[in-house]
């Protein structure tokens, strides 16, 4: 696997990607622990559990899932002693568009992984724990469980876990081919053994009802790994290395058309999109300009080349003014890609040049989401649905003139109206691309 | 088909085999160990029990949704939903090698649609014919030895365009590359 480049671009600071970037370095536990592995663990079964919640809290680490919840406070919704069992529940099902980062992860650093959640179970009381990984990576499942047994049979996980008196059971479970199953509450009915029927909130966190109706822990696999990494280096330094609201560093996943597309890792807030696209990633193909950038996974909003947006900033006095920004110095940071109508998410940058057609690559992710609808809200079922048949016949010349205001009609009677996340993913991709391209829509529409 | 022989066959195809009947002994002590993985709740090892059959024997036939069912203590419509619902299961057999190209924004950005087509010529396969899912196997060539479908987002991106051969991905590829890679799996 090459989309890591083994020198790292000087704005880069890898610490997830630390050790798969070293030449040689292999997934087993020597190796690991020759690189340091296991420290941070062993210092934590000598912390007070709410010592490591506070510190994760102080690190500012946020979700790096897709909805960038901080990690802290999810955790200290688990009260500790409340007499229930809890769980953990690791999310690998890595589908969202654009997004290749866990996959890394779980193939090259698995112990990364299994002290961070050791660290995390630890912190919450918690004695069995799942790592739901897609079965579209066999290999990684696999390589996981290996690690587990390792972990293991060294006493770094299992019963009374480096002498601390503390019990942990870790499995893999694999998915089955469905999108949904990232969706936190889809997957926990999927590793109920149902259907991946994300379900109807309230409750807002499987903190409350979880895994078989008890307070459980879903997290991102790089967010676990994080972890770790806060004990080692501090909680303070770690959040320094980020911007205020978002500590540490994370990792991006740059695909599309770029001379050099593949992972990377930042200091949280530290690129923007011109030294991201032009700078680390080599610009665009010969001859190109750039078009569009779809931020953070294929259900962020997309954003067009040569826009300006208008966003609050201090002026030269200290008062809040308005400012102009162009699209090419928006810095890639929850906030500020927040504040320009989109979002970081999962980080997944798609770039998109001039030879592409906007009607085309839409039709290209209705279809995705059409496909991936789990069905159970009917305006999602039918609405992605639609919306992928209409941008399919406007490809096709079977355009009609109320097109772009149907399909937008559609997109906003999905978004809000849904169990789950899903619905607002897939209309506003519709609803952006509508926005920012109407005269590419507006043509189709006449064809 | 009659309409109660079909409802028999849970709504699908005329099922001939019973996969039952060639259980191991080995297979069976691999089910008790992945139920051994969900201390809590039996029917979590629903998943588990169908990849396991699926890899073991290709497919999951009738007699399959009923012994795992009865494995743990569900009915059999527990076990039918599940392969309806999740595409990675099917009631049919497939080729001997699948071949799920990517179909999504990058890689179609990087010739996914160009290279899946070559992967149907190199087998032998109409690339016009979609797998429908539902339980249905992907289009697969008479001989048995191949299965050529689209798929959604490998979470590979950056090295699209991929496919996932059997268990292995394989990046980058361009058109011109397909026969030699379909030559090697022969
Ligand atoms: C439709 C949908 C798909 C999602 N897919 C993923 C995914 O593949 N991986 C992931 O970690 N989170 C995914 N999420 C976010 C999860 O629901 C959840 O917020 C996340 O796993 C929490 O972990 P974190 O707080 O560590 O980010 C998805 C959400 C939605 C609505
Ligand atoms: S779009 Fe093909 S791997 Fe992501």
């Amino acid at each position: 696997m090459s989309a890591l480049h083994p020198t790292p671009h000087p704005k880069e600071r890898r610490i997830i990607f630390e050790n798969i970037s070293k030449p040689g370095y292999a997934a087993d536990i020597d190796t690991y622990i020759a690189n340091g592995g296991y420290e941070s663990l062993k210092k934590a079964v000598t912390m007070k559990p709410s010592e490591i919640i506070d510190a994760v809290k102080a690190a500012n680490l946020r979700g790096r899932g897709g909805a960038g919840f901080p990690c802290g406070t999810k955790w200290s919704f688990i009260k500790y002693d409340d007499g229930k069992p809890h769980y953990i529940v690791v999310n690998g099902d890595e589908s969202e568009p654009g997004t290749f980062k866990d996959r890394y992860i779980l193939h090259q650093d698995p112990h990364q992984l299994i002290e961070g959640l050791a660290i995390s179970a630890f912190a919450t009381n918690t004695r069995l724990a799942y790592i739901y990984i897609r079965c579209e990576f066999p290999h990684a499942a696999k390589i996981v469980w290996k690690a587990i047994q390792e972990a293991k049979a060294r006493g770094f996980i299992g019963k009374n876990l480096l002498g601390s008196g503390f019990d942990l059971d870790i499995y893999v479970h694999q998915g089955a081919g469905a999108y949904i199953c990232g969706e936190e509450t889809a997957l926990l009915e999927s590793l109920e053994g149902k259907r991946a029927y994300p379900r109807i909130k309230p409750p807002y966190f499987p903190a409350v009802l979880g895994l078989y109706m008890k307070p459980t822990i879903v997290n991102n696999v790089e967010t676990l790994c994080h972890v770790k990494h806060i004990l080692r280096i501090g909680a303070a330094e770690y959040a320094r290395m980020g911007t205020p609201g978002d500590g540490g560093t994370r990792t991006m996943c740059v695909s599309g058309d770029v001379m050099r597309p593949g992972i990377y890792e930042f200091p949280c807030g530290a690129v923007t999109i011109r030294e991201l696209i032009f700078d680390v990633c080599g610009g665009l193909k010969p001859g190109r300009t750039l078009k569009a950038v779809i931020p953070g996974g294929s259900s962020a909003k997309i954003m067009r080349a040569g826009e300006v947006y208008k966003i609050k900033g201090k002026g030269p006095d200290g008062t809040m003014v308005d400012k102009d920004l162009p699209m090419l110095d928006v810095v890639m940071d929850a906030s500020t890609l927040q504040s320009v109508g989109t979002m970081m998410g999962s980080a997944g940058v798609m770039v998109l040049d001039d030879s592409r057609d906007m009607v085309w690559a839409l039709n290209n992710l209705n279809q995705f989401y059409a496909h991936e609808s789990c069905g159970q809200c009917t305006p999602c079922r039918e609405g992605s649905l639609w919306m992928s048949k209409m941008t399919t016949r406007m490809l096709d010349g079977g355009g009609r003139d109320k097109d772009p205001k149907t399909l937008q009609d559609i997109a906003n009677n999905i978004a809000g109206r849904t169990i789950c996340a899903f619905g607002e993913a897939c209309s506003w991709p519709t609803q952006s691309f509508l926005a920012k391209f109407p005269e590419e829509f507006e043509k189709a529409a006449r064809s | 088909m009659r309409r109660e022989e079909k409802q028999r066959n849970h709504g699908m195809t005329e099922m001939k085999t019973r996969q039952v009947e060639q259980m191991t002994p080995e297979f069976e002590a691999d089910v008790e160990e992945l139920i051994s993985h969900y201390p809590v709740s039996k029917r979590s090892a629903s998943l588990p029990l169908l990849h396991h059959w699926q890899n073991h024997f290709g497919f999951v036939d009738d007699t399959g949704i009923e012994w795992i069912a009865a494995k743990l203590d569900l009915t059999p419509i527990n076990i039918l939903e599940l392969l309806t619902f999740y595409p990675w299961f099917r009631r049919e057999a497939a080729g001997k090698t699948i071949i799920r190209v990517c179909r999504t924004l990058a890689c179609a950005m990087a010739g996914s649609y160009d290279v899946k087509e070559k992967f149907c010529e190199a087998v032998g396969l109409d690339p016009h014919v979609e797998h429908h899912g539902f339980g249905s196997a992907p289009p697969t060539t008479p001989d048995g030895k191949f299965s050529v479908e689209f798929v959604e987002c490998l979470a590979c991106c950056g090295s699209a365009p991929v496919a996932l051969i059997g268990d292995d991905l394989v990046e980058n590829i361009k058109p011109s590359d397909v026969p030699a890679i379909v030559k090697n799996l022969k």
